[in-house]
């Protein structure tokens, strides 16, 4: 199964037999005081020092979240969505939980999106993915629902179920359809990551579907937390993960995960990796001329 | 051991959040015939007070303040029905919850935790609390303090809702709002009408205690 995302020039392809698909989520003000204060004051120049960040870092599709309290949140999107198309090539995926900044962000983007996203809640499915068929984009759903996050294999399981038949309801692909498996903090429930493995492969045996699901949660609350999101995702990727919301800026986790690529079959003859290294070596070796140079 | 041994060992475990020992030296020590008012002030809430410290420095992690937490709420359950028999008075009672539309509850837990810890009388009402939970706890359990959490910018706005809901009830005047959670501001508290706001567990439960003892001050004045 093929999750095809695109901008106006550039195609991404998400699925079980494709190299892991990098979604750089630092382009989010959440937690962020000082760019929480631009944003208000209107001024988006740190945008381009968070796009280059995550582009420069290997990030394939770029999140973009807007969610600043007290603001206009879908017209600070859209702008940020039409500055970003302007900066770089790589898919975005819109991100918000407010339906109307969803819908301008969709109205904005040029190319097929992909939306984070929706719940497993009935009201919410039926706010968000009409929206998702009339702009063809594709969505990222969460088994959850208004109890809370189940806190069982079988529970996600149910849950994914019933989105299933809602999207299938709604006339949308499966192929547009990325479950979140939930990656809740190891450091608050040991068993945690252990549930979220099973789940991801789970939904791999029974449906085959896409997945992602923000990787930086399992390490909450520890020291040292790049390491453990490195370990994770090769974890993940073997169980099934497609594709994860997570930063590009830490080379640890980004080589983790082309390196779990190449393990598991996805960057046959290690085409991807060796590239990889031989753009690293270019880029020492550049910055050590021009360092001789001066 | 004597008695400044068990306190100390108590101390010990507690902070290591070993839950079966502390457990075990709670009833050693209430054997022994330690006071649990002794046992709670002398060893549990010190304990709490530098899990708190060490955490606020960054050299304690959100693990060990939740084992250390469970280790306490173990000997709270054996202490707590004894505590009452004494007339021991709580530092205040604190009603806690994520607000409608929100699942998140680690934060919150956290919280709940180092408030036990320091000697509040916690209630928790859980995910997903829409007003009129909030109002029934505070009718119930008439505490000096409700806590709301939110961890999203759209569960958020449910603050100023359930404190318009307070107000309508005639129950504003009754309680100190103290609002919390990932993206939540002081900016933000106060254009919701909080009293209160902390971006962190031990910063709550400093703030939690100055506005029981300010609000304690004025009525007495």
């Amino acid at each position: 199964m093929h999750t095809v995302l695109r901008s106006a020039s550039k195609t991404v392809t998400i699925g079980h037999d494709q190299p892991f698909c990098i979604i750089g989520e630092r382009i989010n003000p959440t937690g962020r005081k000082q760019f929480q204060l631009q944003l208000r004051a209107d001024d988006l120049s740190r945008l381009a020092i968070d796009v280059e960040q995550q582009v420069q870092g290997g990030a394939d599709v770029l999140d973009v979240n807007m969610g600043v309290p007290l603001t206009d949140e879908p017209a600070l999107l859209g702008r940020a969505i039409k500055m970003i198309q302007s900066l770089t090539d790589l898919p975005i995926c819109i991100d918000s939980s407010i339906v109307e900044a969803l819908q301008v962000g969709l109205e904005t983007y040029e190319g097929k999106a992909l939306v984070n996203s929706v719940t497993g809640e009935e009201d919410r499915m039926d706010l968000i993915l009409p929206l998702i068929k009339r702009h063809g984009a594709a969505i990222i759903a969460l088994p959850n629902d208004a109890t809370g996050i189940p806190a069982t294999v079988a529970e996600r399981l149910t849950i994914t179920e019933k989105i299933v038949r809602t999207v299938e309801k709604y006339g949308i692909p499966l192929e547009d359809l990325l479950i979140d498996p939930l990656a809740m903090p190891v450091g608050a429930d040991p068993e945690s990551v252990k549930i979220t493995l099973e789940t991801i492969h789970a939904i791999r045996e029974r449906w085959g579907l896409n997945m992602t699901l923000g990787a930086s949660n399992v390490s909450f609350g520890l020291p040292y937390r790049h390491a453990v999101n490195a370990a994770f995702l090769p974890a993940a990727m073997s169980h099934g993960l497609t594709s994860a919301v997570m930063d590009a800026r830490t080379p640890l986790i980004v080589e983790a995960v082309r390196a779990a690529d190449l393990l598991l079959g996805l960057d046959p003859w290690g085409g991807n990796w060796i590239s990889r290294f031989r753009a690293i070596e270019a880029s020492k070796m550049a910055s050590e001329s021009a360092r001789a140079e001066a | 051991m004597n008695t400044e041994e068990i306190i100390k060992a108590l101390y010990d475990q507690t902070l290591a959040g070993n839950a079966p020992a502390v457990l075990e030296l709670t009833q050693e020590a209430l054997t022994m015939g330690i006071g649990p008012d002794s046992i709670l002030f002398d060893a549990l809430i010190p304990s709490l007070e530098e899990v708190g410290a060490r955490f606020e420095r960054g050299d304690y992690f959100v693990p060990e303040m939740l084992i250390a937490g469970k280790a306490m709420s173990g000997a709270l359950n054996v202490l707590r029905p004894l505590l009452a028999e004494t007339g021991a008075e709580s530092i205040g009672t604190f009603l806690m919850g994520t607000v409608k539309g929100d699942v998140h509850d680690i934060g919150k837990n956290l919280v709940n935790i180092m408030l036990e810890g320091a000697g509040f009388n916690v209630i928790d009402l859980g995910v997903q609390t829409p007003p009129e939970k909030f109002i029934a706890g505070i009718r119930e359990h008439k505490p000096d303090i409700v806590g709301m959490s939110a961890f999203l910018t759209t569960t958020m706005p449910m603050f100023k809702v359930n404190i318009h809901e307070i107000t309508k009830a005639g129950l504003r005047d009754e309680v100190i709002i103290m609002v919390g959670g990932a993206p939540v501001t002081q900016e933000y508290a106060d254009a919701v009408g909080a009293d209160g706001y902390a971006a962190d567990a031990s910063t709550a439960v400093r703030l939690a205690k100055e506005m029981i003892k300010q609000r304690r001050d004025k009525v007495l004045v």
